[in-house]
């Protein structure tokens, strides 16, 4: 049922409009330009008669007067098989086939529907007939790429309904009926989509879980210093340049999990483009087929309507929870979060609450923490484990950590990766900074282990501050040779070349060996007449290191590097004579 | 047939409020008076209150002038008369020639849809080592220039635009000093560029809403010969102006302020400008070079750091050099690649050894003994400094190349620069 309300005032991407009768919050109107085209809305707040909406699309050419339609339904989105490869906008847009219908720009007043009606599926029955279902307990299943993606029965059903049939195996499109439920006299139809509103978290689901299982990223820095586990949260805030969005590239091709949601909130369009050309090419080494077949992307750049924007991140996490609740483990990227927070604040001002720190809604914090404790592992009604993790880029203003969005991110997170401007103007990449960032989770190599190495870095950061009191020449060569190791550290574990076609990936196995050859350079004790001849072993090893690190793992050449490592580290042991 | 409002009730800053009725948003107006008549857009609808931004400010405003509607919003004539003209940021000619009124386009468009984009893939060369080596810049990108007023950013700007290849190079400045104008006109001229160029220029002396128009009309311009398949070059400078025309307008408009006055939608309205840089499947693309100049050289200054979140990355232009430290082209991976296989390995180690380089002088100015290590890593610094970075430098990306191996073999081993042995077997001089 819909009603139509009298546009009152026009005000940026704000529309207020005069309606008798009864308005939900949240719930979509489209406001009728004069030459028919609808501009998708949602009620954002009620005043009396007043209701106030922001407009997901540009308002030129509004008038007081214009109608709008107001609907019951909650802003929502679409969900079912093939949402994955697929580039949607903020409000699950298919942006390819908007540029086949629309051509080049996004003219405001078209939607279209995200799942394809046409592609048929291969449905296998799952529920029998008979038996008694819940909201998302499994009647069937598809074959989606490589997963079994399960037909729920409806995450709005209330009580046990009974299975009065399935449909035959066979191929169905999403909207064919594949099961039919009754309760009490009552039948339902079911299809393949379900619609689900994106702000309500979708948690059916028997108990959440405490992350235990490493996330692998492979990249080194976060896998066994920061590491992020499966069901987990992360936070990346850095100034830019520092090295965010590469970090989150790599981290959507890399990771070790089922389904990534690729965000991108806000931020350049040149950066999904990159990702939308390059992943349909990219071979995803778990599969066998390509990374889009595992990658949805939700694309909200800067240009495009604020509104949209805000609302894009709930769409990316609603379709995360999805995927969960399919039996998958997801990733969401969250690119950047800070760009959402100023959408709200956009949208605060306009209307003229009363402001918090930065001019940010009072309400900023308590949305973020609703926002990444969507994520999580959980135990589905079957068994299945499950899991959605969650990681966010944060853009500080100034790069300052102090503002509200990085304080509000760091209290819910349990990784935060902060990238520093330091590092990447030194080229010293992923710019993580190994003495500011913390984890609270236990990644793949032993923690102990990893804490002792850890030291070095400290150590050596000390000591490189004093040396540019005291001078080269005030340092003991202990202290400089600990200097040394930790530079060694930093250069071939910590730092990565994401451009080399084997370093940019360090799977587990290979971290753990690369962990304990450069512990036992940490270890080693050296001897060296100078500090000049110091400096000169540690080149050579760094420039070892790093060959080894460019070499394809369980090759010859590999053991031979190795064996000139330990050459150089023999070549220079003390001895107890 | 027009209605006319003839009773304006506020008029503050260069915004006015009138009763008008079946106003649409974002329309635009026309305000008549004794002291002359001037656009003016709709900014906000509020059941019968009308608040109009007023391009030529309101100055001489009297609450007695002529409001008329035009029932749209701004539009701006569009074809190949453009080129070699001059206009201002209200779209008027400023070069005493006729105003165009042919096959008029609506200024500030939708965004391009980013699954129609393609990823920036060629290089443009400039012939400024600085650039092509370390910080290459592509066509389809969109990159500023940050530095302090002083600086010389805009014969940096000129430079670029005469030297990389464009089919049509537009201009638009914002805020400029009048000698700027004409020193970018000259330029261009001389150049023998102004046939292919168009400018759209706001002095400091035009009224400050001009100046918010400016980047709207270049830009408007530029996408309609990128859909024709042009290679399109746009110029803004300079940006802070822009953003501070911005903030004068909220905060007449009671807007609360987010940060330094400047409102809460200012990334959004930088982005929605430099977003307009793209690469178009059928082979047109806008590439935009802006100069965003740091009041305090403060790259935390509001305009800069939200500026550097939605560019491409950006070059520092400090004591007359693009410092490599902070400059950053972040689509040069997608075309040095493919330039040479030595290209990224010069790029990033002739860098780490300059900044060991700054360090080593640090400590040299406190007073500390140098090491062996150290006097190479000065004299590295002052050669890169004196062949590589100057502004002088004039030379193209593979004799950089080869100058830069040079460099680095007059004062190091191979092994000591970081650079992979298999690259320095080939590359490095034998000579030496």
């Amino acid at each position: 049922m819909s009603m139509i309300g009298r546009i009152v005032t026009v005000y940026g991407n704000m529309v207020t409009a005069e309606v008798e009768g009864i308005v939900r919050q949240n719930a979509v109107a489209y406001c009728k330009r004069a030459d028919g085209v609808k501009l998708m809305s949602e009620i954002i707040r009620v005043r009396g008669k007043l209701v106030d909406m922001q407009v997901f699309e540009l308002t030129r050419g509004l008038k007081v007067g214009d109608d709008v339609e107001i609907s019951d339904e909650l802003l929502s989105v679409e969900l079912g098989p093939g949402l994955i490869g697929m580039v949607y906008d903020g409000l699950q847009n298919p942006l390819a086939e908007l540029a086949t219908n629309y051509g080049n720009f996004l003219t405001p007043g078209h939607y279209l529907k995200a799942l394809n009606r046409e592609k048929l599926w291969d449905f296998t029955p799952v529920a029998s007939i008979g038996s008694l279902v819940k909201a998302s307990d499994n009647l069937g299943k598809v074959q989606e790429n490589i997963f079994d993606h399960y037909i729920m029965a409806p995450f709005t059903l209330r009580g046990e309904w009974k299975v009065k049939s399935v449909a035959p195996a066979g191929k169905y499109r999403v909207e064919d009926i594949i099961a039919t439920l009754e309760k009490d006299g009552e039948t339902m139809d079911i299809n393949m989509i379900q619609r689900w509103p994106v702000r309500m978290p979708l948690g059916l689901y028997k108990q959440r879980l405490l992350p235990t299982q490493p996330m692998v990223t492979k990249q080194r820095i976060i896998d066994t210093f920061f590491p992020v586990m499966l069901g987990g949260t992360y936070c990346i805030p850095g100034p830019f340049g520092a090295g965010k969005t590469v970090l989150q590239q790599n981290t959507s091709r890399y990771a070790d999990v089922d389904v990534v949601i690729l965000a991108a909130c806000g931020e350049r369009a040149g950066e999904v483009v990159e990702t939308l050309r390059e992943f349909p090419h990219l071979a995803d080494p778990r599969t066998g087929g390509t990374l889009i077949e595992r990658t949805i992307i939700i694309c909200n750049t800067s240009s495009m309507p604020v509104a949209a924007r805000e609302s894009s991140v709930y769409t990316a996490i609603t379709l995360g929870e999805y995927y969960r609740q399919v039996g998958l483990n997801v990733l969401l990227l969250a690119d950047s979060t800070s760009r959402w927070a100023q959408a709200l604040r956009e949208m605060s001002g306009r209307l003229e609450e009363i402001p918090g720190e930065e001019a940010f809604p009072a309400y900023l914090e308590t949305s973020i923490a609703r926002f990444y404790e969507r994520g999580g592992i959980v135990e589905l009604n079957d068994g299945r484990v499950s899991s959605l993790t969650v990681g966010g880029t944060v853009s500080p203003a100034g790069g300052n950590f102090e503002e509200p969005v990085t304080q509000g991110t760091l209290k819910v997170v349990g990784a935060f990766l902060g990238l520093s401007y330091a590092r990447s103007y030194a080229r010293r990449f992923p710019a993580i900074d190994p003495l500011e960032s913390w984890s609270k989770y236990s990644g793949v190599i032993d923690t102990q282990k990893v804490v002792w190495a850890h030291k070095f870095l400290k150590r050596g950061k000390t000591i490189n501050e004093m040396m540019q009191v005291v001078g080269e020449e005030g340092t003991s060569i202990d202290d400089f040779v600990i200097y040394l190791k930790s530079e060694l550290l930093d250069n071939v574990y910590l730092q990565q070349n994401s451009f080399d076609e084997v370093d940019a990936a360090c799977p587990v196995e290979r971290q753990r060996y690369l962990f304990d050859l450069v512990s036992e350079t940490l270890n080693h004790e050296f001897k060296f007449a100078d500090k000049a001849e110091a400096r000169d072993t540690f080149f050579t090893l760094t420039e070892q290191f790093r060959n080894w690190n460019y070499t394809p793992w369980e090759t010859a050449q590999l053991k031979e590097i190795e064996a000139t490592i330990k050459e150089t580290l023999a070549s220079k042991e003390a001895t107890n004579a | 047939m027009r209605k006319y409002y003839t009773k304006i009730d506020n008029i503050a800053g260069n915004v006015a409020t009138l009763k008008a009725t079946n106003v649409g948003y974002d329309e635009l107006a026309i305000v008549e008076g004794s002291w002359g008549s001037s656009l003016a857009q709709v900014i906000r609808v509020n059941g019968d209150t009308v608040t109009l931004q007023v391009f030529a400010g309101t100055r001489g405003v009297s609450t007695g002038d002529k409001v008329s509607f035009l029932g749209s919003s701004m539009k701006f004539s569009f074809s190949e008369d453009l080129f070699g003209r001059i206009f201002s940021g209200s779209g008027e000619a400023r070069d005493n020639r006729g105003e165009l009124t042919d096959n008029l386009i609506e200024i500030g468009g939708p965004a391009v849809n980013p699954a129609v984009r393609l990823m920036p893939h060629r290089m443009i060369p400039t012939n400024i080592p600085m650039i092509d080596v370390f910080n290459t810049l592509v066509e389809g990108q969109k990159l500023p220039i940050f530095s302090i007023p002083g600086e010389p950013y805009n014969e940096l700007l000129a430079r670029i635009a005469l030297q990389a290849e464009a089919d049509v190079i537009i201009f638009g400045g914002m805020g400029l000093k009048y000698d700027e104008y004409l020193y970018f006109k000259n330029r261009l001229e001389e150049g023998g560029a102004m046939n292919r160029s168009i400018m759209f220029v706001h002095t400091a002396s035009d009224p400050v809403v001009e100046c918010l128009q400016t980047p709207d009309l270049a830009l408007t311009v530029a996408e309609q010969f990128a859909i024709q398949g042009k290679r399109v070059l746009v110029l803004l400078t300079d940006m802070t102006n822009f953003a501070n025309a911005l903030k004068e307008i909220s905060i007449t408009m009671e807007q609360i302020p987010s940060n330094r006055g400047y409102p809460g939608d200012l990334y959004s309205q930088l982005a929605s400008r430099y977003e307009k840089a793209v690469v178009f499947e059928e082979g047109g693309s806008i590439t935009l070079m802006a100069v965003t100049t740091m009041p305090g050289d403060d790259v935390t200054h509001p305009v800069p750091d939200n500026t550097g979140y939605i560019t491409e990355g950006q070059f520092y232009l400090k004591g007359g050099v693009i410092d490599p430290f902070g400059s950053l082209s972040r689509l040069k991976q997608q075309v040095n690649g493919k330039t040479r296989e030595d290209h990224r390995a010069i790029m990033d180690g002739c860098i780490q050894l300059y900044s060991k380089c700054r360090e080593t002088r640090e400590k040299r100015a406190m007073g500390f003994e140098m090491s062996d290590w150290d006097l190479k890593l000065l004299a590295y610094g002052d050669s890169f400094e004196k062949e590589i970075m100057s502004f002088d430098a004039n030379v193209g990306l593979f004799d950089a190349l080869k100058q830069c191996w040079e460099i680095l073999a007059d004062h190091f081993e191979p092994r000591e620069t970081g650079i992979r042995s298999n690259l320095c077997d080939q590359f490095w001089p034998k000579n030496s």
